[in-house]
């Protein structure tokens, strides 16, 4: 099983040359810790920055540069700063190349819920909604199952939507999927990680074609 | 043409009970504190207020929420604020909670003129009930429309005595879009000079949408999460 560094260090392989990226809030963030060699990619944050750069050193914080999670930050070298209209037509328009976000589910046909647990929990959706609405390549870096022990990979979403039909892959601590016609494509194991034990942590239907291999990290 | 109050007190002078205000920030980064203590001084009530968070529990929009000013609130995301959770669940509070680049966008369309426009955000999810659906390239896309507000009340870095104004990091968030949507817009400045002294080339919001300036005292500037690297 990886832990949330793992699921990060993972995706970050997914990351290509040139792309400019936007993280969501908790693991999504340390995607940028784990940048491939030889690649450079720009983080863009929602609030308003390209070319986000990491924490700043203890005693240059800085109140008025944020990420979308409300964070200190610094700016890499050619960052650009704009205002929250010109950022979501970046979102919207289609110029960010990768999003990654957390759920609290998935379905099988791509739909996301992530901002709302109805009676329970209401935080608001943020730029989640602008986010998945708009990009081709939506990654969830979540959980397999949550606290409950219940999986988060469903057939159907139980609680409200963030965005439906728009996950194209998903990494787990346990696995990554693509998700396909049909149901989530098993791509790859987690470390010690057994098809089996996949299986029995997914609800929706799970697409198993012949040898799983293991992730390589 | 004389735009420049003395304070935020005077900045207000207007501002009444039941209207809907908008106020830039993202968190606590670019938020009018200066006008936010006047409106709680002033003690105005039922307000709507069109903002992206809520504050927390004692800066910000939080400190209208803890005396029960606010009526209804219109954001993308209120997390962190327990007093507004409270109000939100016993029903004191009206809240309308929309994805933040249709708020940025509804908000620059009052401004633009433009009295609606389709969006890909929100289809299939309980913001796109009631709303009209059209596809275009393909794709199904909600109509939403331009967000007006009595006053505006923006916060920027600097500004000049005609209402141009320049922001400084990531403070600018919704300021310049909210500026644009006020019938009237109070922008509160730390710091403000003579015409001419701001490049022309470097204004992020003209002078043309502001109406009352000054500058503000005292930022706390508050940080809501501290984060930090070591330098080992």
């Amino acid at each position: 099983m990886l832990d949330r560094d793992g699921i990060a260090r993972r995706i970050a392989q997914e990351l290509q040359d040139g792309w400019y990226v936007n993280l969501g809030i908790g693991i999504p963030t340390l995607i940028a810790n784990h940048i491939p060699q030889g690649i450079s990619v720009e983080f863009q944050s929602e609030n308003g920055i390209l070319g986000m750069g990491p924490f700043p050193y203890e005693g240059e914080e800085d109140a008025d540069l944020i990420n979308a999670g409300k964070q200190t930050i610094t700016a890499m070298p050619g960052a650009a700063i704009f205002d929250s209209a010109t950022s979501f037509a970046m979102i919207r328009g289609g110029h960010i190349q990768m999003t990654v976000l957390g759920a609290m589910e998935v379905a099988q046909n791509g739909d996301i819920a992530n901002w709302k647990i109805p009676g329970k929990m209401v935080k608001g959706m943020g730029g989640a909604m602008d986010l998945v609405a708009s990009s081709d390549n939506i990654i969830v870096a979540m959980t397999h199952t949550n606290r409950k022990g219940k999986s988060k990979l469903l057939r159907a979403c139980t609680l409200p939507l963030t965005g439906v039909g728009c996950v194209r892959k998903i990494v787990t601590n346990m696995a990554v999927l693509d998700v396909v016609p049909g149901g989530f494509k098993l791509i790859e194991r987690a470390p010690g990680v057994s098809v089996a034990e996949i299986q029995a942590a997914t609800e929706g239907d799970l697409i198993i074609e012949g040898d799983i291999p293991e992730m390589v990290l | 043409m004389n735009k420049v109050v003395t304070n935020a007190k005077e900045a207000i002078k207007g501002i009444a009970d039941n209207m809907t205000l908008m106020l830039g920030g993202f968190g606590l980064c670019g938020i009018p504190e200066n006008c936010i203590s006047a409106l709680v001084e002033a003690d105005i009530k039922g307000l709507t207020c069109i903002s992206n968070n809520a504050g927390v529990d004692d800066f910000g929009l939080g400190l209208l929420l803890q005396k029960k000013q606010i009526k209804k609130m219109i954001s993308s995301y209120v997390g962190e604020n327990a007093e507004f959770e409270r109000q939100m669940l016993s029903g004191e509070l009206e809240v309308d909670l929309i994805p933040q680049g249709s708020l940025a966008a509804r908000c620059y369309a009052a401004g633009a003129g433009i009295p609606a426009f389709f969006t890909p955000a929100g289809f299939g999810t309980e913001v796109a009930e009631g709303k009209e659906i059209r596809d275009y390239n393909g794709k199904p896309h909600i109509l939403e429309a331009a967000l007006h507000a009595d006053f505006a009340i923006v916060k920027a870095w600097k500004g000049d005595k005609l209402g141009n104004l320049v922001f400084k990091g990531t403070a600018r968030n919704f300021n310049p879009a909210m500026a644009m949507a006020g019938k009237i817009t109070i922008a509160e400045v730390e710091e403000l000079v003579e015409p001419g002294e701001l490049d022309p080339n470097f204004i992020h919001t003209p002078g043309i949408f502001i109406q009352r300036i000054f500058q503000g005292v005292d930022y706390e500037k508050r940080i809501e999460q501290r984060t930090v690297r070591s330098k080992a």
